[in-house]
């Protein structure tokens, strides 16, 4: 039973279906990937399910519940939480009010909040007046991570989070997203370094050309010859 | 002694006058600047919302006068202000609802927005002069000095006076007050914080779950406002006359753009950038080199860098020079 | 291709409205009204092509206007004899040696390999020190020049040529200070090129206003000479007298019609051979180009298309237009007069020309001219009669009755912010859209 799914999901821009009845999700606590090449639909595959883009077939489930119809926003009041690829801080806004936008729908709890988020970022406690826009870019992801993370969402998804980070921060930014993992967040994530992400992950999605080729735990896709071949690079 | 004359010279025909325009322009730039970082586009009507809330002061200030209503030695101007500014405010967000509101839900390039607001700057300048008629209004009433020329003469025995005019200090000290409350909102408040995430990323305020029309209105209240305090503190120090206001947005947007447009902090450095440079560069240093230099060494002639004639182009050459070496302003801003 | 009828209908209507205004107003007025519209319509051809075709902001029209104007002055007014010997040559030396510093610090700049607080330090000296040389030269000169006869001449004065050829002059004047413009400022992306063209434009104002040796400033040059016959000269011809005996109007008003109708075919076949020219330049290639630039600038750039250049050539274009129509107005006028270049007449209004028109048609921006001056015109008249006609119940000693009628005049700013608002909103693409070529 997933926590969060798009269950046959069809949906794309236009006239033009990126994505062809695919079923995605991931379940409490665990973390998934979808992976796949250039131009698979796995970003809209994300953007459909956070209703950032309608869907012309299938439904989106959270907790049971269905979501299909609901709004970005009121997504994320059902405890849901997004980090897009690019554009995902406020720049001229210094790291700590970066955190506090996460967290504007739910004042609540701000102040648990940001002390986890800087228990789990060490350095953004150093940086929280600093400008997020003059960070690095791995600092930057974590600014992005700590935004969503706000309102202590039940499921996280992350758009590329290694997108443009060197393979050193990549690996911290996969480390600390096992760690969100492991406190009970479950986390849906695209990535285009497939056998990092499927290495952490519990279940993966292979998507090529707007449907779902695979769905498996990570290991044994990684394991998987034809999966290797095609779509891991041997 | 010649030292302090020169001094008090200085004092009294550039950095009191500086101070005051600087303030005005200031203003008026964080107006602009405010609508450009939240909505986007470079707003010429904002000239117009100037000489809207002047006009709305003047007009309450003939009521209350009529009324015998007065603020003793200040301007009855000051006390009319928060009236005049509801009212600018009003009139703001009903333009923004017919007129602007439509473009920001095409998400229009912000040129053709640019060009909207001049549509806005016609219609907002004929509406001020059918109300008001076109001549010039003198509305400033109290007493004229804070500190007389004679009286600093006699109190201090130098040559030069030096003379504050009412609305000097009271540009001056409205200024000071309306810049400290914006920051003071804008770093410190939940719904400040979230008007500057809206301009820095729009999709992820969204996401974030902030209210995009509460944003643009809370927009709104701020342009009116410093609309109508810049327009009517210009309005009580020179005299109020619409033709003034449509040609007082140039200076504006040259403050806002050398200060770094985006920036707020630039718009105030940008306007006083200006209105110091116009003062310095068409002063005729003449007499100032009487005091310091010994008599035989002055030149002839009034010894100005430009005419003064040329006062306000000097602002437009500041704004050219900007533009050439530093598009991004003083205070790095965005670039347009 | 575009509806003919359409385009032959829109100007029919507005030949129609001219004549209603011939038959129920005056003749006189209907062809001034005519030939400021013809003006207008070259105005916003310039504007057209570089806003239309090309995407740039150029809110600079009223200083290409005026320079259009000056040359006016320079081309036709006769030379002020004695203030050449006054120091004309000196004025104009110790400009030509301000302006060729300028060319020297850019030449510099670009040649010089040091870092750039030492080049920033450089230039700015050169140009600081050339700037009081020049001063040093001209201000006694200025002085004495400005001091001969400051009721009439006060100024350098002309060359005494033909005022017809101060047209192209206008043109030539725009196009140089367009190029220099351009230079400057068409690397800025579009609200700063925006503020910076308007920016310079009041700076070109302010120096025609102030240097009074120049174009004597806001004493203002009149009775600049004429390329038609005055007056007075046709009435004294039998076959004015003629017609005015057949047509049964006054001589004087004949006369004057007369005048404006040889204006008029003036200024038809100058905006003719305009019209016809850039409609070439916008079938051809080049046009083609400019467009692709225009709707793609990251894709032609990928081209190998040089955008600069071409931005530079068609704000030259344009702004050279402007500069011939800003001729031809001073001409029409009879004066030259640097208050009068006002943004709100020039820049603005010839920009709402252009979008009501229809950007990137030439006959939409003459159709535009054309409606939008009429109703400039028009407005205060139309504003009387429709401000009267609302209050007509009401008593004529009524306050707000006369604050309204006293105040009508002002009703075409407002119809014009309207029109434009109601245009961008309902018929973005104006009233003639562009043609997919």
């Amino acid at each position: 039973m997933y926590l969060l799914s798009g269950e046959n999901i069809t949906c794309g821009y236009s006239s033009i279906d990126i994505l062809s009845n695919c079923t995605i999700g991931v379940k409490r606590g665990q973390i998934a990937s979808i992976v796949g090449p250039n131009g698979a639909g796995k970003s809209t595959a994300m953007k459909a399910i956070f209703g950032l883009l309608g869907i012309r077939k299938g439904k989106i489930f959270l907790d049971g519940e269905d979501i299909t119809n609901l709004q970005p926003q009121e997504r994320v009041l059902k405890g849901m939480g997004f980090v897009p690829q690019t554009n995902n801080i406020f720049p001229s806004l210094s790291v700590q009010e970066n955190l506090e936008m996460g967290a504007f729908i739910q004042a609540k709890n701000c102040e648990n909040m940001l002390n986890y988020i800087y228990e789990l970022f060490p350095i953004l406690r150093d940086k929280r007046y600093q400008q997020a826009g003059e960070l690095s870019g791995g600092q930057r992801q974590q600014v992005a991570v700590g935004r969503a993370l706000m309102t202590s969402p039940k499921v996280l998804m992350l758009d590329e989070p290694s997108a443009g980070v060197s393979p050193i921060v990549m690996e911290g930014i996969f480390k600390k997203i096992k760690e969100i993992a492991n406190q009970g967040t479950a986390i849906l994530m695209v990535e285009q370094n497939a056998k990092q992400a499927l290495t952490i992950s519990d279940l993966g999605f292979v998507l090529n050309q707007g449907k779902n080729l695979f769905t498996d735990t990570g290991k044994s896709l990684l394991d998987n010859k034809e999966v290797r071949q095609a779509f891991l690079g041997g | 002694m010649d030292f302090l004359n020169g001094i008090t010279l200085i004092a009294n025909y550039i950095i009191i006058p500086g101070l005051t325009y600087g303030s005005q322009l200031a203003l008026g730039a964080l107006g602009i600047t405010i609508i450009y970082t939240v909505l986007r586009f470079s707003n010429f009507a904002h000239g117009e919302f100037m000489s809207f809330g002047t006009m709305t002061s003047i007009l309450l200030t003939w009521l209350f006068s009529n009324l015998g209503i007065k603020l003793g030695i200040f301007p009855t101007a000051i006390l009319v202000l928060p009236i005049a500014i509801l009212i600018t405010i009003f009139y703001c967000l009903i333009i923004d609802k017919f007129v602007f509101k439509f473009y920001r839900q095409q998400k229009s390039k912000s040129v053709i927005t640019l060009i909207v607001s001049i549509g806005v700057m016609f219609f907002s300048g004929g509406l001020i002069r059918f109300i008001i008629g076109p001549g010039d209004k003198n509305f400033f009433d109290g007493e004229r000095f804070i500190l007389k020329a004679k009286t600093f003469k006699a109190l201090t025995g130098l040559n030069e006076g030096l003379a504050i005019k009412t609305t000097q200090g009271v540009t001056i000290i409205l200024t000071i007050l309306l810049v400290f409350l914006l920051f003071w909102f804008l770093n410190k408040t939940k719904t400040g914080k979230s008007m500057r995430a809206y301009s820095d990323n729009q999709e992820l305020a969204l996401l974030s779950g902030i209210n995009p029309e509460k944003v643009v209105l809370i927009t709104w209240i701020i342009t009116g406002t410093l609309a109508c305090v810049a327009g009517t503190l210009y309005g009580l120090d020179k005299s109020y006359k619409p033709f003034t206001y449509l040609h007082l947005v140039l200076p504006i947007f040259a403050a806002a753009i050398v200060g770094g447009v985006g920036n707020p902090v630039g718009a105030i450095i940008g306007g006083f950038v200006i209105a110091f440079s116009e003062l310095f560069i068409t002063f005729a240093y003449k007499k100032i080199f009487y005091y310091l230099l010994p008599y035989e060494i002055v030149p002839n002639g009034l010894l100005q860098i430009l005419s003064t004639d040329y006062k306000i182009a000097v602002s437009f050459i500041i704004l050219v020079l900007v533009l050439l070496i530093k598009p991004t302003g003083i205070y790095k801003g965005k670039v347009i | 291709m575009q509806n003919k009828n359409y385009i032959l209908q829109l100007f029919s209507c507005m030949f129609l409205m001219l004549l209603l205004v011939g038959f129920f107003q005056s003749w006189n007025l209907a062809l001034s009204i005519f030939n400021l519209c013809i003006i207008s319509a070259i105005m916003s051809l310039g504007i057209n092509i570089q806003w239309g075709n090309a995407g740039i902001v150029n809110f600079g029209v009223m200083g290409f206007a005026a320079l259009g104007g000056l040359a006016n002055v320079i081309i036709s007014m006769p030379p002020t004899l004695n203030a050449w010997e006054e120091g004309g040559i000196l004025i104009l030396s110790g400009i030509v040696t301000f302006i060729i510093s300028i060319f020297c610090s850019i030449y510099l700049w670009k040649k010089l390999n040091i870092d750039k607080k030492k080049k920033y330090v450089i230039t700015s000296i050169i140009i600081a020190t050339s700037y009081f040389l020049m001063r040093y030269i001209i201000d006694i000169p200025i002085l004495t020049i400005e001091s001969i006869e400051p009721a009439k001449t006060g100024y350098l004065g002309g060359f005494d040529l033909p005022v017809i050829i101060s047209w192209p002059i206008g043109g030539l004047l725009a196009a140089l200070t367009a190029y220099a413009i351009g230079k400057i400022a068409l690397g800025l992306r579009s609200d700063y090129l925006a503020i910076a063209t308007l920016g310079i434009s009041e700076i070109i104002i302010y120096v025609l206003k102030n240097e009074d040796w120049l174009s004597r400033g806001v004493k203002n040059v009149n009775g600049l000479p004429r390329p038609v016959p005055y007056e007075i000269e046709l009435q004294s011809k039998q076959w004015v007298i003629e017609i005015a005996q057949f047509t049964n109007v006054s001589l004087p008003e004949i006369s004057s019609i007369i005048v404006k109708l040889s204006y008029s075919f003036l200024f038809i076949i100058i905006l003719i051979g305009i019209l016809i020219l850039l409609e070439i330049a916008l079938k051809s290639p080049w046009g083609r180009m400019m467009r692709a630039i225009r709707d793609n600038e990251v894709s032609a750039n990928a081209m190998g298309k040089n955008i600069k250049k071409r931005h530079l050539q068609v704000f030259i274009i344009g702004s050279a237009i402007i500069g011939i129509a800003g001729a031809m107005l001073t001409t029409l006028d009879g004066q030259f007069t640097p208050v009068s270049y006002q943004p709100l007449r020039f820049t603005f209004l010839v920009w709402i020309m252009v979008i009501i028109g229809g950007s990137g048609n030439n006959f939409g921006s003459i159709i535009g001219g054309f409606i939008i001056w009429f109703f400039w015109i028009q407005a205060e008249p139309i504003g009387l009669w429709l401000i009267a006609f609302i209050t007509s119940y009401v008593s004529d000693s009524n306050l707000i009755k006369n604050h309204l009628l006293e105040n009508a005049a002002h009703m075409r700013l407002m119809f014009m912010g309207i029109i434009l608002l109601v245009t961008l909103r309902f018929a973005p693409k104006g009233l003639i859209p562009e043609v997919k070529r």
